[in-house]
């Protein structure tokens, strides 16, 4: 049926050998040349950021760069588009809360 | 914002007024400002007492307005890297103290109780609690709602309307405007044009040389409260004060209650050129984080530039125009506007009601310029 197909069969993409990084401390996998966000994706997580006032979910929303949804901690760096970053062997990928610089508050 | 106050207050005076505006609600320099409400980076004299008026001004304003101006008193921060910077900042603010001015001497070792992210080896700085900031559009469109209520339809507002000509009568008096929509009539029009003062000035045959002089404002990604005050450089009073056309940056930095922190300050006349320019905003980078290191690992998502009203001798232009009966000015207020706009528009109330003037305005007539 169609709707068994994945975006790599339809593009008849061969990737190279996935590869691990982590969601919040979980070994997730992920394949060569895709962004986080689809990586994300593929293991069933569509929220990774809550919003500064009301600490609402949110992901991937444009998945194209342009909305700025979906906001993520990457190896300790905040504000980072899940959407445009490739994911890389070993990245340390977290939730970012509000901001993501709490810890600069005074 | 000079617009907006000159409105609201005449409308308290229980006069009708008309706001003409070629563009939006604070579309011009208002919407390009940080809306800072200074006295510390002022001389004492003209200036100042206007600032001190205005402040008190905005005191009330914030009680009557609604809360989303975001009026902060946050107070301000100069802050010196050596000694001799440190001995220019106390005489200044010695002689500030005489004028009315709150000032407070904070030592090095004591800076970071103020500011934490502060750089460590600075020799120290003052402290200005009457220093306040507002969100300026809001601010505006507020005061101009605030007017409009106030007076009970006293205020009529048209907007995207440009004034193309100055109607005058027999004796040269002032009888109104014409604009794109047609003639209005009114004994007093007030030219709060801002930069584009000089403009309206020679629509009525007069000369008031207000001249564009630019300023770049980098906003950065959102941020918990990093910087709690407006926080600046020294030599930005300098430059304030300065004549010159060329670039002069000085750092200011601060925070907003949206998140983001606002970088400036650049000053340079180089006429109404908004050309993007990497060199202000790497100059503007580089002494924000000078203060501020903890910036260095923040990004910078975007940047504004805005043209300041600037009159020569730094003061502006309020009051009648002895040259055109029924003519007022109220612009040039370079980059303090957004803090002046209450007690300008407080003076233009009152002489248009012919009540008494709360200062001397004496220094800031339109006149002046003539035969220099």
């Amino acid at each position: 049926m169609a709707r068994d197909r994945t975006p790599a069969e339809l593009a008849g993409a061969a990737p190279e050998a996935a590869f691990e990084i982590t969601f919040d401390g979980r070994a997730l996998p992920a394949l060569p040349g895709q962004s986080v966000a689809a990586a994300l994706w593929s293991a069933g997580i569509v929220a990774w950021r809550t919003t500064r006032r009301g600490g609402r979910a949110r992901g991937a929303f444009c998945g194209i760069g342009q909305c700025y949804d979906c906001l993520v901690v990457i190896n300790d760096r905040p504000n980072r588009r899940a959407c445009l970053v490739p994911a890389r062997p070993g990245d340390t990928i977290t939730t970012q809360e509000g901001d993501g610089h709490a810890g600069l508050a005074v | 914002m000079v617009g907006a106050a000159c409105a609201y207050y005449a409308a308290r005076s229980g006069l009708s007024v008309t706001v003409l505006d070629r563009g939006p609600v604070a579309g011009g320099t208002t919407g390009a400002g940080e809306g800072n409400l200074l006295v510390s980076d002022k001389e004492p004299g003209p200036e100042l007492d206007l600032a001190l008026l205005s402040t008190r001004l905005w005191q009330a304003l914030s009680g009557a307005l609604s809360p989303r101006i975001e009026y902060e008193t946050k107070g301000g921060l100069v802050v010196a890297s050596d000694e001799t910077g440190m001995a220019a900042l106390r005489d200044f603010a010695d002689r500030q103290e005489r004028a009315g001015v709150t000032t407070e001497e904070v030592t090095g070792d004591r800076l970071r109780d103020l500011e934490p992210h502060l750089a460590p080896d600075l020799a120290g700085g003052f402290h200005y609690p009457q220093d306040a900031q507002v969100q300026p559009a809001l601010a505006a469109a507020h005061l101009l709602r605030a007017a409009d209520e106030q007076g009970s339809g006293r205020v009529r507002l048209r907007l995207g309307e440009e004034v193309t000509g100055v109607l005058t009568g027999a004796h040269g008096e002032v009888r109104g405007v014409r604009t794109v929509g047609g003639e209005l009539h009114a004994p007093y029009v007030v030219n709060a044009a801002g930069v584009w003062g000089g403009e309206v000035a020679r629509l009525a045959g007069v000369d008031l040389p207000v001249l564009p002089r630019r300023g770049f404002v980098l906003v950065t990604e959102p941020l918990p409260r990093v910087v709690r005050r407006k926080v600046y450089a020294a030599d930005y009073v300098a430059d304030v004060a300065s004549g010159s056309a060329a670039l002069q940056t000085s750092a200011v930095v601060e925070g907003t209650p949206a998140g983001p922190v606002l970088i400036g300050a650049s000053r340079e006349r180089v006429g109404f050129d908004r050309t993007l320019s990497v060199e202000v905003l790497r100059r503007l980078a580089a002494q924000a984080t000078r203060l501020f290191p903890v910036l260095a690992r923040i990004r910078a998502m975007r940047t504004y530039a805005g043209f300041r009203p600037y009159l020569p001798d730094h003061l502006p232009a309020i009051g009648l125009d002895p040259r055109v009966p029924g003519l007022l000015h109220a612009c040039g207020h370079e980059g303090a506007g957004i803090g002046l706009a209450p007690g300008t528009g407080l003076i233009v109330a009152r002489i248009l009601s012919g009540e008494e003037l709360p200062l001397d305005i004496e220094p800031f007539r339109p006149e002046r310029f003539d035969g220099v």
